[in-house]
């Protein structure tokens, strides 16, 4: 089952070398990681997705919480947070099928960032699902590069959903 | 979220133009480090330097190798419960304090290694003797620190030794620049502990506390199983109060041992692979055990599903991630272990708590201890259980033991009883070799009053031989015994057990004329000689009427002294549950075999 798990740090040089040697030591391949400032400059946000067996993970979330630089852990279950990610595509293209993909670009709200006479840059930010639905559109046409930022999550304030 | 503030009440604290290495040396002292255990080298003998220059508080002990300085902070940590220091320069001087870390991680041991590093100017050059120590030991280490800057070593040094010595202890590393150690700066040593993720001291809820109060009511057979959180939660005389007030029988792990006296009417002695009769069968038999400071270690438990298997179990531990590790239980308490006990008994007294009557199970567990005390055969040579007996007699059991790893190890902890916590120094969660004779001297530097005996077996005390001089030159009075049997006695164990006999390089001597009791001029190497060369008394023993004559005179010698006891080599560690096997399947004797 996959996995969204939120970790609140220091902003420190080498927390990051310890969050992420807690998945590997475990034999967690980290499927998507990524790390930001908060609005406080003292801590960062690491988001990691992972695949991973409840039983293990909850191990692995009880280990972080040990790290001496972490503040909070939280794995982000269902549907209680909000996640997006943020990807960049490289499509190849020409003057006739470019107008195809504008379209697809609109139906999925995703904008051009770069066009030249063989390719655009496609940029585009959603939920995983999304995102995968776009690159599939996408395929046909040949994918030359593709760059994703992992996802980025927070949790949903949860009294409003009651 | 968790923070922790703590107030800084220092006065006066700025300091002008002084060197990083003295800075250093300055918070060392402010921390009450008595003792560094140090090899100098490029890289930290500024700090040598300034120790030299400096300091009149702090002592310091140069070993022969890296690892021995590192197992002397150790053996001065586990004595004392106060972080215990040592000090390497970068590279090789810094990979070989590795196995020493990992070991104070295993066995949860505050101790603060510094290494010197490579000026930052050269850092990832591949510089002469440069290793990304920082990096490396991120596993192994409670928390780890490169200091970049000089201005941060009085927080950096408070914050290491607050972390080292708080919550589940275990070692810090402290990385530090040469450039670093020589900068001239102007700074407030004031600078308070900033750790808002750190929180060391889980207090455990009334409300559990009752539950397992609940427990104990429904049970029949209840047994405390408790572990090193007991000696490192300084938590003896909670457990002895507690256990006695309810009349709970209590088996300890090693880690554990000392933590409850071990001549005490409900103590097991000590449980797991190679443990009591008793204590095996009382926890597998148990229908609550209450689990303190310990972690369900592969030695303790066995196949995890055959362990205490109609038990109900509470686990109370100060490490969270502890909780569900190795073996569901029912109840887990997140807590200091003295807390907890404490608190428990102060809800008993409150509620009234009407204490169950065990009697009938502590008769059972006491006939157990009684029809199966850790036993051996009296043979026509002197064997290393006897030799360890005798000590124990001789030395009346006030000493403090340190041991190597392996079979001697084992008989250590069997024959020699434990009455009291932080006496008995061995390497348990890591099993290193050579453990012995260091972890024995930096015991006798935090207890120069007392008698520190590092038993030892001939494979073991080989590896760190070399702190022989250290004894020496420091004039650190221990005492060895060393238990020569001319092989790896544990392997050839279970070389007889499980693989025909067949010798695969576990013979120390000439195979072709081993030493032993009956061939003494084939003994190798000559220990005596060796000990000679150290300059440190010795005397070899390998008839009975020359045994207990010869441990008085080591015992009441001056210095160091080197007891060798040859011994056969045939002997077999028991009680032994093989792997995969049951507590109700141990082998008590080789007999049943």
């Amino acid at each position: 089952m996959r996995h969204t798990i939120s970790v609140l740090v220091e902003n420190k040089f080498g927390v990051l070398t310890r969050v992420t040697g807690m998945f590997s030591g475990r034999g967690f391949n980290i499927d998507s990681l990524n790390v930001g400032p908060t609005h406080d400059p003292k801590f960062s946000r690491i988001t990691v997705t992972v695949m991973g067996n409840s039983q293990q993970l909850d191990q692995c979330i009880k280990q972080l919480n040990k790290l001496v630089e972490v503040m909070e852990v939280r794995d982000l279950a269902n549907d209680t947070f909000v996640a997006r990610e943020l990807l960049l595509c490289k499509v190849g293209c020409d003057s006739e099928n470019r107008t195809e993909i504008l379209q697809i670009c609109e139906i999925f709200r995703a904008k051009i960032v770069d066009v030249s006479l063989h390719s655009v840059i496609i940029e585009m930010t959603g939920n995983l699902n999304k995102i995968e639905a776009f690159l599939a559109m996408l395929e046909p046409f040949g994918i030359k590069a593709l760059a994703r930022s992992g996802a980025v999550a927070l949790e949903r304030n949860r009294k409003l959903e009651l | 979220m968790k923070t922790q503030n703590l107030p800084n009440t220092e006065k006066d604290t700025f300091v002008r133009q002084i060197k990083g290495s003295d800075l250093l040396v300055k918070c060392l002292e402010r921390e009450g480090v008595e003792v560094v255990f140090a090899y100098p080298g490029g890289a930290s003998m500024e700090i040598h330097q300034s120790l030299t220059r400096t300091s009149d508080k702090i002592r310091t002990i140069l070993p022969r190798h890296e690892q021995g300085c590192g197992f002397m902070a150790h053996g001065y940590a586990r004595t004392t419960g106060k972080a215990g220091v040592c000090m390497t320069t970068s590279g090789p001087g810094a990979t070989n304090l590795v196995t020493c870390i990992a070991d104070a991680w295993m066995d949860s041991i505050p101790m603060i290694a510094i290494t010197g590093q490579v000026n930052q100017k050269l850092i990832g050059k591949s510089a002469f003797q440069e290793t990304d120590f920082y990096g490396m030991t991120v596993p192994i280490t409670k928390h780890s620190f490169l200091v970049l800057d000089p201005h941060d070593l009085p927080r950096i040094i408070r914050e290491a030794f607050y972390i080292a010595t708080t919550g589940r202890p275990g070692p810090v590393l402290i990385d530090i620049p040469k450039d670093v150690q020589q900068a001239i700066i102007n700074v407030d040593l004031n600078q308070p502990i900033d750790l808002p993720g750190y929180n060391p001291t889980p207090q455990a809820e009334d409300e559990d506390l009752i539950k397992l109060m609940e427990l104990l009511t429904l049970s029949k057979r209840p047994v405390l199983y408790t572990g090193g959180g007991i000696i490192s939660g300084n938590a003896e005389k909670e457990l002895l109060a507690f256990a006695e007030y309810m009349g709970i029988p209590v088996a300890t792990t090693l880690m554990g041992l000392g933590g409850f006296p071990e001549t005490h009417e409900l103590s097991l002695r000590w449980f797991g692979m190679h443990g009591s009769v008793a204590g095996n069968w009382a926890v597998c038999d148990s229908d609550l055990l209450i689990t303190l400071g310990a972690r369900f270690d592969d030695r303790i438990t066995g196949v995890v599903s055959k362990f205490a298997p109609n038990a109900t179990i509470v686990h109370v531990d100060i490490d969270q991630s502890e909780h569900n590790k190795n073996k569901l239980v029912s109840l887990a308490i997140h807590s200091d272990v003295k807390y907890a006990l404490d608190r428990l008994m102060q809800l008993a007294k409150e509620r009234n708590y009407s204490v169950p009557d065990f009697s009938e199970w502590q008769h059972q567990v006491r006939e157990w201890h009684t029809q199966y005390p850790f036993a051996f055969k009296k043979g026509t040579h002197i064997t290393s259980q006897e030799a360890i007996q005798t000590l124990y007699e001789v030395s009346k059991g006030d000493a403090i033991v340190a041991t190597g790893v392996g079979q001697h190890q084992m008989w250590s902890a069997q024959f020699y009883k434990f009455k009291e916590p932080k006496t008995f120094v061995s390497s348990l969660g890591l099993g290193t070799m050579g453990f012995g004779l260091p972890s024995a001297l930096g015991a006798q530097v935090a207890h120069p009053e007392k008698k520190v005996i590092d038993i030892d077996g001939d494979g073991s005390f080989t590896m760190n031989v070399q702190e022989l001089a250290t004894a020496v030159r420091e004039k650190i009075p221990v005492k060895i015994l060393l238990l020569n049997n001319q092989h790896l006695g544990m392997v050839v164990q279970w070389e007889d057990s499980f693989y025909d006999g067949v010798r695969a390089q576990t013979i120390l001597c000439d195979p072709d004329n081993p030493g032993g009791p009956e061939n003494i001029e084939g003994l190798y190497p000559d220990f005596q000689t060796v000990a000679k060369g150290f300059g440190v008394p010795s005397k070899r023993v390998w008839k009975r009427e020359d045994l207990t004559s010869a441990m008085e005179e080591m015992l009441n010698s001056d210095g160091p002294f080197l007891l060798e006891v040859i011994v056969p080599y045939t002997e077999h560690v028991m009680p032994f549950i093989a792997p995969g096997k049951s507590a109700k399947e141990i082998i008590i004797s080789r007999d049943d075999a």
